[in-house]
């Protein structure tokens, strides 16, 4: 092993593993859980500290149909509402597993030790939240996220303690990776045959060999400016996956968050939760308006209020009144917040006003939202009890992601699994807040037991790492040290997320998006010839270096989809298309690389693929009139009943 | 709007290191963290720092600065005078990594050592019953970030290496507590707080309580509830002597958490 | 763990545990804010309290004004055969020596019971220990077992303390009804008796705020839910235990000032002031 300069022989650690499941958020965490439960040894590899991943931000809470605070809440109603959120673009086997899972995942979480807020009765106390009809998400005052995560990593360490019992080894069936990178997928033929990495602390390279690779590497919000996403949202499992050629499906639909914070410029982008508006908080224009009753798109006409009397009922009477339109899914709102900027009614650090502090009692903001409270306090010195807050978009979450199987969330790739943010189709074109924590443990598990399954049905011939591909995935990792006087990582990426932010950001337009591809070709260039100062003892800068190819390329990604799709349908607005149409409804734009090899040779493609349709049965469950809106007129063709629905009987529950 | 700060960073590893002198711009609203990201990107790319959310939520970026453990993230250069040296230093009790990184596996294998939750064997999933008053006190300690900045300002650890070994540190006789106060917990935590973790070696002199950035009474919450329900178990004379009387095994038949 | 290299094969230790150490940081600490103050304050004052109440307890006079039945808490209750038969209230059956000071029992008691307080617990060992003196600030002492052994293990004797604490208050709450005393007999009002109540109300705050009387009220329960008055009790004690350190500081005051102002007022220096009778 030698220093930064490596030149004379690599030596890299051998681990092998049966499942290796990449990213420690819930969906890595949950997968594992399932794997190891399945009786494989598995390794879970991540890139902070064990426990840090970026699942502690999620606030509001894990929507689950458990029907503990309103009991006509079943998961036929949680399935239409994520449908509808997601504009009829979900993949609809993935929302009804969804639906259906989520409260045995929910529950199952308080038999690992989470302890969830009450209801009266001493079940789990369920919240409102923007776009589910009923009070659904199980949730921890403001930190449902965390309770998520250390309940899943206290669970990780209850399985490793049984397996010290049995063998005085606790690593012997769970081991973590902490503060490793993988850079590489390895490939046996067209199986997967392990993953290549480093250690973050020390910069030493290891191989792991495993039929089956489980990515829960979440998001790619770093790619842009304005994001409420961490450092480690740079899309590495997409970009591993495509390198490994599996395919990206729903790129260009990125949601933004319609509250983050504005101001001060160093936390614009952190996010502000949607518990404030579901607790209450209403949204205002300089002029002091409460502006989105403007903004009520026609689907939504039916479900929300449109005056403020009506709406302030609905929080103690909900059954009676319709939904305040703040709570209108996340796109229809950011899309409102950066209308009422451009018309010059925004704040004055270009963002609106969020109220809470005139709508609620200072020790109830306190009690409920505490940690919105401290947030405030201690990084804007704003006190939300007293004054409102200043808000504005930030890129919070990618709906698209690895195209995986609804059932098995297998990729394309035999033995590579995806779950969690870094896999699409769920979310369709917009996720609903509080469907995200539900996803990840409904599919974590499901990859993890279909990752099981797949090493079990193997036997005895796995495939295998060659010394070939570890070789080369050393070679590249190390490029940065061989070049001398390149630029500084941190500049490029700058001008990445400048660039993403402003030609794909929340408003799109045909030109714009045909620049960003133009900027990141030139980028193209400038990654491949950074260089590096010092050594590989944890160097940020070099560890950017090598998240920089995975940025540009789901970046690519997402403007290439953003381009093709002539519409604007939820976390994708064209300002030259502006209205949704039916006949894109039916399609998936569907990536993958046409060529590999070096950052520079990679070409990613894009063709078309028809959405899954939906079968009757579940079809059954909308409204014609709901349908009609955003389906073709051949699609409702045939449809029995089509002329008037009956609505859902109540006693249907699950 | 901005004016340059003079910064001494600890730069080195576990051969040895020193403070460096940096002037570096500040502006408006900007907290340490910032200020540590402009060094990496204008005069030390090299800078080892680990962070992560950059909004008190995950707990990473935990540091020393002047001499006080703090999350870089949550705190704000306007907290200093413009002319006050800011000195950032790594967290002083566990193994240096390089710069402002640390070892912190210490707080890993501490947790793996204390019994996980215990659910109660005739309850399935869905079928849990708690009243919010039952769970609030768990919850507290819940609230916890493993910033490890408790278990780094202990002295208990903090100046005497040598009770790492027997010392879970503030952060995970926290755990003990929340496990002990969890409302369906069947497991008997009392004991072992005492003889494995370590519950006699705090002084209760609450520098855990001081750093926590979610504010949580640690030692009035936890600790000195702990070592209360210990001495229920294990001082009160009165037990011992009906214990030394009726030949009772003291674990098990009486429980000092009643019902 | 099996290892490889691209040439020819080699082993490489896990890097999860490393050898070497912490950060070299010369500065014993880094600390730049005035750390010294509280541990010296604590010194001086907590010094200062002990030397002038240890001079008041030996004097063995000025304890009891006869006009108003004013007993100052240093003498309470008065169990020696020295002390005037109006004021022992409890009989008299200690030995009249010079070293025992009249309540000596209530002032081991009182005395132990502050000593094994948690807040003065971390007051002493911040600052007549050094064990730390700060936070931050390293322990003044080579090696540190803390509370885990004798004799500090001791410390968890606090509850018994309490409970005779509580006996105690009541003990002074007695003292200050019977204070409502006029020269005549009958019922009396005085500068004193604001004194003395003002004590007592301290007092009580003091030993309920203690953490082994929240814990006994309700802290040691698993489910407050079964126990709604418990539960209710708990809470107000709580709220009393976030002010522990204020009151233990309260507390040595007004106990200082009441001694002191019967002092006075015994030793005739002053007169009370009567409001009736």
């Amino acid at each position: 092993m030698t220093d930064g300069n490596g030149t004379t022989t690599e030596t890299y650690e051998r681990h092998d593993f049966d499942v290796i499941v990449i990213g420690a958020g819930g969906a890595g965490l949950r997968a594992a859980i399932a794997a190891r439960e399945e009786g494989m040894r598995t390794a879970i590899v991540c890139k902070s500290l064990f426990g840090k991943a970026h699942t502690v931000m999620a606030e509001g809470g894990a929507a689950a149909a458990l029907g503990n605070v309103n009991p006509k809440d079943n998961w036929k109603v949680h399935f239409r509402d994520t449908m509808r959120g997601g504009k009829f673009l979900n993949n609809y086997r993935m929302a009804e597993l969804h639906a259906k899972e989520a409260p045995q995942r929910v529950w199952e979480l308080e038999t690992y030790g989470a302890l969830f807020d009450r209801t009266k009765d001493g079940r789990i106390s369920q919240r409102n939240f923007g776009g589910h009809e009923y009070p659904r998400l199980a949730h921890v005052g403001d930190r449902t996220g965390l309770e998520l995560i250390r309940t899943l990593q206290q669970k990780i360490v209850s399985l490793q303690q049984e397996d010290f019992r049995e063998t005085g080894d606790y690593e012997s069936r769970i081991k973590v990776f902490a503060e490793c990178t993988v850079t590489e997928l390895i490939k046996d033929g067209d199986r997967i045959s392990g993953a290549f990495g480093y250690w973050r602390e020390n910069g030493r390279f290891l191989v792991f060999s495993a039929p089956a690779v489980i990515l829960a590497t979440g998001g790619i919000g770093k790619s842009f400016k304005v994001t409420s996403n961490s450092w480690e949202y740079t899309g590495d499992g997409h970009a591993l996956a495509l390198r490994a050629g599996a395919s990206l499906i729903n790129m260009e639909f990125v949601q933004f968050h319609p509250t983050g914070m504005v101001s001060p410029p160093s936390v614009k982008g952190i996010l502000v939760t949607e518990s404030v508006r579901g607790d209450g908080g209403v949204l205002k224009n300089s002029e002091g308006e409460r502006f989105m009753f403007n903004y009520i798109p026609d689907v939504f006409k039916a479900q929300y209020a449109t005056s403020a009397e009506e709406a302030d009922k609905w929080y103690t009477d909900p059954d009676n009144n319709r939904r305040p339109p703040e709570l209108l899914p996340r796109d229809e709102v950011a899309r409102a917040i950066n209308s009422e900027v451009k018309a010059g009614r925004g704040s004055p650090s270009g963002g609106v006003f969020l109220d809470i502090a005139s709508r609620l009692p200072a020790a109830e903001i306190q009690r409920k939202l505490p940690s919105m409270y401290h947030q405030f306090k201690e990084l804007a010195d704003v006190d939300i009890t007293a004054e409102p807050m200043e808000v504005g978009p930030t890129c919070h979450y990618v709906m698209g992601g690895v195209e995986v199987d609804a059932d098995t969330q297998q990729s394309r790739v035999p033995g590579l699994y995806a779950a969690g943010e870094v896999s699409g189709g769920m979310h369709g074109s917009n996720r609903l807040g509080g469907n995200s924590l539900s996803d990840l443990l409904v599919f974590g598990m499901r990859a993890g037991v279909a990752a099981a399954q797949y090493v079990g049905s193997l036997g005895g011939t796995r495939p295998a790492v060659s010394e070939e591909t570890v070789a080369a995935a050393t070679e590249a990792a190390l490029a940065p040290f061989a070049i001398q006087g390149g630029e500084n990582a941190f500049t490029i990426q700058q001008d990445l997320q400048q660039s993403m932010n402003d030609l794909v950001g929340i408003i799109r337009k045909a030109e714009e998006v045909e620049q960003a591809l133009l900027t990141l070709q030139d980028l193209r260039g400038r990654v491949a010839k950074v260089s590096v100062a010092g050594g590989r003892v944890f160097n940020p800068g070099w560890h950017l270096a090598l998240d920089l190819r995975n940025m540009l390329l789901v970046s690519e990604c997402v403007a290439k989809a953003a381009l093709e799709r002539t519409e604007s349908r939820g976390g994708h607005t064209r300002d030259d298309h502006p209205a949704m149409e039916s006949e894109w409804r039916k399609i998936n734009l569907v990536l993958s690389l046409t060529s590999t090899g070096r950052l520079e040779d990679e070409t990613v493609g894009l063709e078309r693929q028809p959405v899954p349709t939906m079968p009757t049965e579940l079809l059954q469950l909308f409204e014609w009139g709901e349908l009609s809106k955003y389906m073709t007129p051949e699609e409702l063709e045939g449809l029995p009943g089509a002329t008037k629905m009956a609505p859902l009987p109540e006693s249907e529950g699950a | 709007m901005g004016y340059d700060h003079h910064f001494r960073v600890w730069r080195g590893d576990d051969t040895g290191g020193e403070l460096d002198d940096f002037s570096v711009e500040v502006n408006d609203g900007e907290v340490v963290l910032d200020i540590i990201h402009r060094l990496q990107a204008t005069q030390a790319p090299d800078l080892a720092v680990r962070w992560n959310c950059k909004a008190g939520k995950c707990g990473s970026c935990s540091a020393e600065v002047n001499g006080k453990p703090r999350l870089m993230c949550m705190t704000r250069m306007s907290t200093f005078d413009k002319d006050e040296v800011v000195t950032v230093t790594p967290i002083r009790t566990f193994p240096v990594i390089r710069d402002l990184v640390t070892d912190v596996s210490y707080n890993y294998e501490k947790a793996r050592e204390i019994p996980s939750f215990v659910p109660p064997a005739d309850l399935a999933p869905g079928e849990y019953r708690m009243q919010q008053v039952d769970v609030e006190r768990s919850q507290e300690f819940r609230k916890c970030i493993e910033c490890f900045m408790c278990n780094n300002v202990c002295h208990v650890i903090r100046d005497h290496e040598e009770n790492k070994e027997q010392f879970a540190g503030p952060r995970y006789l926290m755990r003990v507590a929340e496990l002990d106060m969890h409302p369906l917990d069947q497991a008997d935590r009392q004991h072992e707080a005492q003889e494995q973790h370590g519950l006699g070696m705090c002084n209760i002199t609450k520098c855990c309580t001081e750093v926590c950035p979610e504010h949580i009474k640690i030692t009035d919450n936890a600790l000195i509830p702990m070592k209360e329900r210990v001495v229920d178990r294990r001082y009160d004379p009165l037990v011992w002597l009906g214990n030394k009387i009726l030949r009772r095994t003291p674990d098990r038949d009486r429980s000092s958490t009643t019902d | 763990m099996a290892s490889g290299t691209l040439d020819t094969p080699a082993s490489s230790a896990p890097p999860s545990r490393r050898p070497g150490g912490r950060a070299a940081i010369v500065a014993r600490t880094l600390r730049t804010d005035n750390w010294r103050k509280a541990p010296i304050l604590t010194v001086v004052l907590l010094t200062a309290w002990i030397v002038i109440s240890v001079v008041r307890v030996y004097m063995q006079k000025w304890y009891w004004v006869e006009d108003y039945h004013y007993l100052t808490p240093f003498y309470s209750p008065c169990f020696s055969t020295g002390c005037v038969p109006e004021a022992a209230h409890f009989g008299r059956f200690l030995p009249d020596w010079p070293i025992l000071p009249y309540a000596a029992p209530s002032l081991a008691v009182l005395g132990l019971f502050r000593f094994t307080c948690y807040y003065y617990r971390k007051a002493y060992y911040r600052s007549y220990w050094g064990s730390p003196p700060a936070c931050g600030v390293p322990d003044l002492h080579k090696s540190y077992k803390g509370e885990s052994r004798f004799p500090l293990i001791l410390q968890n004797s606090h509850r018994y303390f309490f409970y005779t604490a509580f006996v105690l208050s009541a003990v002074n709450t007695y003292d200050a009804l019977l204070a409502f005393h006029s020269p005549g007999g009958g019922f009396g009002l005085g500068l004193g008796n604001f004194i003395l109540v003002g004590n007592v109300i301290m007092l009580w705050a003091y030993t309920l705020s203690c953490h082994s009387c929240r814990h006994l009220m309700g802290g040691r329960l698993r489910h407050f839910s079964k126990h709604p008055v418990r539960y209710r009790a708990w809470t107000q004690i709580s709220r009393l235990t976030g002010k522990h350190m204020q009151l233990a500081w309260a507390t040595l005051a007004t106990l200082l000032i009441t001694d002191l102002y019967i002092m006075a007022v015994s030793a005739g220096w002053i007169s009370d002031l009567r409001l009736i009778g």
